[in-house]
């Protein structure tokens, strides 16, 4: 009897064997076979790099080159890059790192090729100098990712319902009407008592973060975490002031209450129903994605109220995981040179990070025809070499979330701005501790 | 039988021990061998899962990071006195209660209706069928549009009513409402096809006699075919607690935009499953704390079911004199 057990044991252990043996059989190498070397690129939004591929693929012809997430949304594309890294493999060649997230990312370097080692010291000049330090880890030994683009802000707004509401149109005038945001309030009054049908603006959230960006970056340096790490969402003025002049945003009205990147918010888009959007560079794509061919000429480009700001932009990096990586970090070079971020920004607007770039006679020179012609180059590119950028905390994005769902909240009526003070503060604490 | 004559061969000449040796090991392996596939693919699909799952539970686990120090229950006690927590699990119950009492009523109505002598009786069951064919992602997000606030189609018809426009996505009852609707339209058809089939195995003679004794349709319903179905609904009803409790597609579809998977900026229709994956991938990666809530959730429906089964068997009376007779 005492056998009986260790029989019943190798009987299923010869079962397993058996099994694996035939599932082993079912795995295969993913080469393709004609030779050459398929890169891919993991991106969200707009990048504009398609032109920029068959360049690379014409001069390499033994690289092909497959983007991945071109239109995703940074919400449904962090987790998935999260998840390849910590799988160890599922990730592409090259990955878009936002600059919101780059801090958590920054934390654990080891899932990324040190680009210090493969020569990127070299290319430090080709880089705005907090863009090139924002890659590095804290004890800058290692190059996460190379920079890609900023984002400079602006407004942009539809000139044929400014026209409808009486308001001037032509860009410098509108630029005029807000030196500040209590301007651009007043402006949204004037708009809305006109009733055209839409509303000033397309939604709290998205403005919030633009005003927070600004200001910070013009006084404090940091928004919701100190430079040490701590958590100061109820102690930065920034954030509250931000906070406050939302507010009032919403107080007077003037919100379509289209939650950002939401269908809704895309329906409104197509169907004119609000007249402003906080534009950093990188938004004049969605915006064309989104608006369509029906509203081209339709959208001009005006000056953001108060000074300037950067809201978004991002790196490009290599996994350790990849199995092409000298040939992953080339092409990382390629996209995020002067060149390379030239032809990014003439596809779909992100503004280089690359001060050669940004001199560039192509960027500086430039204009877009569905913005009516609006000289995009000026607009963003002026003030971009001296933008003050805002320092990143670690859980920056869980917090980001927790503050404009409290935003949010305040705009559908379901809390008062006092209760949803609270809320924010409240639950991004407790995001920050998890 | 013969298993028991080859294993135990008395007289055998030596040349042949090997083979007869080999025939015992036949008769003592195979039988497991036969089974070993469910069991090996349970256990790397089932066992294993569930038990990591569980390992990971007990450790701060960042889902990026390179250390994952070992903290015991602290996730558990953190999550049982989450206050988002309990919300989540309140919006499943609710969700699970406003889709499936009606579903399986609607199921067991409709079942009634296509057990009945219909022209080109077929064709409707297989139409009942149709919406559990469509992909669950497209009908999220087909009704995420219909549930609009401002553009959607039914906020539009009460405005042609003359009634108020519904935030369907900011409004915690009403987002249950709408995702139920979303369930129960495509699950419906598949509940009512099972129903329809354990039906059809009821004996008919049973009709004739209660209708020879004067009772009328519904009392034949009531009385003969809701207790003979009582295994099925018991099945049907577990089925549909598992698939309710574990809601995700629906909820995490109709709501679109920013950081969707909180299910609207209050957490109005955030299932427990959303909760998860919130706290295990973005935007926190803890997944440690996403395990927990993992567990916490196979338990919950560990105890529904449970409740299930014994409310049904509860429901259907005494029992039934067949099943006395067979024992």
């Amino acid at each position: 009897m005492a056998a009986f057990p260790r029989r019943r044991l190798a009987a299923v252990a010869l079962a397993a064997a058996t099994a694996l043996l035939v599932t082993a059989g079912c795995g295969g190498g993913d080469e393709p076979s004609d030779g050459k070397i398929t890169l891919t690129v993991d991106v969200f939004g707009q990048f504009g790099y398609e032109q920029l591929y068959q360049e690379y693929m014409a001069a390499n012809p033994d690289v092909k080159i497959v983007e991945r997430g071109t239109g995703t949304n940074l919400d449904e594309y962090s987790p998935k890059l999260t998840q390849w890294l910590a799988a160890g493999r599922g990730a592409g060649d090259v990955v878009a790192i936002e600059e919101g997230l780059l801090v958590e990312y920054k934390a654990n370097p080891a899932n990324f090729v040190n680009l210090l080692d493969h020569g990127a010291a070299d290319l430090k000049g080709n880089f705005l100098e907090w863009k090139w330090n924002a890659g590095l880890t804290a004890d800058g030994k290692q190059l996460i990712g190379l920079g890609t683009d900023v984002g400079g802000i602006a407004i942009c707004y539809r000139k044929d319902l400014f026209q409808k509401a009486g308001l001037p149109t032509e860009r410098d005038a509108v630029s005029k009407l807000w030196p500040t945001w209590p301007d651009y309030i007043a402006t949204g009054e004037r708009f809305t008592a006109a009733k055209t049908g839409a509303s000033f603006l397309d939604g709290a959230t998205n403005t919030f973060n633009t005003i927070l960006l600004q200001t910070a970056g013009n006084t404090t340096g940091y928004s919701y975490y100190d430079t040490s790490g701590n958590l100061v969402v109820d102690s930065n003025p920034s954030v509250r002031q931000a906070w406050d002049t939302t507010m009032d945003i919403i107080d007077s009205g003037l919100s379509g209450k289209y939650g950002s990147w939401s269908e809704e918010w895309v329906s409104a888009f197509k169907q004119s129903k609000f007249a402003t959007i906080a534009c950093p560079a990188w938004m004049t794509g969605v915006i064309e994605a989104n608006a369509g061919t029906d509203a081209q000429g339709k959208w001009d480009i005006a000056r953001v109220p108060g000074n300037g700001g950067n809201w978004g932009g991002s790196h490009l990096a290599v996994p350790k995981q990849s199995k092409h990586q000298a040939e992953a970090i080339e092409l990382v070079k390629f996209l995020t040179s002067a060149k390379g971020q030239i032809g990014a920004f003439k596809a779909k607007g992100p503004l280089p990070s690359s001060p050669q770039a940004l001199d560039d006679p192509a960027i500086t020179g430039a204009s877009n025809a569905y913005f009516s012609g609006a000289p995009v180059g000026a607009i963003f590119g002026t003030g971009a070499k001296s933008l003050k950028p805002v320092y990143m905390g670690p859980k920056n994005q869980a917090v980001r979330t927790e503050v404009e769902n409290a935003v949010r909240t305040v705009e559908l009526g379901q809390r008062n701005p006092a209760q949803g003070w609270t809320d924010a503060v409240t639950n991004a604490k407790k995001a920050a501790a998890k | 039988m013969t298993v028991q004559l080859d294993a135990r061969p008395p007289v055998v000449p030596a040349p042949q021990r090997s083979s007869g040796r080999l025939s015992r090991l036949d008769t003592r392996l195979s039988p497991y061998l036969y089974i070993a596939p469910f069991f090996l693919l349970f256990a790397v699909f089932g066992v294993y899962p569930l038990a990591y799952t569980f390992w990971v539970s007990l450790h701060d686990w960042d889902l990026l990071g390179a250390d994952h120090p070992f903290v015991g229950a602290e996730n558990y006690t953190r999550l049982l006195a989450d206050a988002d927590f309990w919300h989540a699990l309140v919006n499943t119950l609710g969700i699970f209660v406003i889709s499936t009492v009606p579903q399986l009523l609607a199921a067991l109505w409709l079942a009634n209706l296509l057990n009945r002598g219909l022209r080109a009786r077929t064709g409707w069951r297989m139409a009942v069928l149709v919406p559990n064919v469509t992909s669950t992602a497209a009908v999220a997000i087909v009704f995420g549009v219909i549930f609009g606030r401002e553009f959607g189609m039914i906020n539009w018809l009460l405005d042609l009513v003359g009634l108020d426009a519904i935030g369907w996505k900011s409004n915690r009852f009403a987002s249950w409402v709408a995702i139920s609707a979303m369930v129960d339209w495509r699950w419906t058809g598949y509940n009512a096809l099972i129903l329809l089939a354990a039906m059809q195995a009821i004996p008919r003679d049973l009709y004739e006699s209660a209708s020879i004794d004067g009772a009328n349709r519904a009392r034949q319903f009531w009385s003969i075919t809701v207790p003979l179905l009582k295994p099925t609904i018991i099945f049907c009803a577990i089925i549909a607690t598992i698939g309710g409790l574990q809601l995700f597609t629906e909820p995490r579809l109709f709501h679109s935009g920013t950081n969707p998977i909180r299910g609207g900026p209050m957490r109005e229709s955030q299932t427990l499953t959303m909760y998860m994956f919130e706290n295990a991938f973005a935007p926190h990666y803890n997944f440690g704390y996403g395990s927990a809530v993992a567990w916490l959730l196979f338990a919950l429906i560990a105890i529904v079911a449970a409740v299930n089964v014994l409310l049904l068997r509860r429901l259907g009376g005494g029992d039934r004199p067949q099943k006395g007779a067979a024992r």
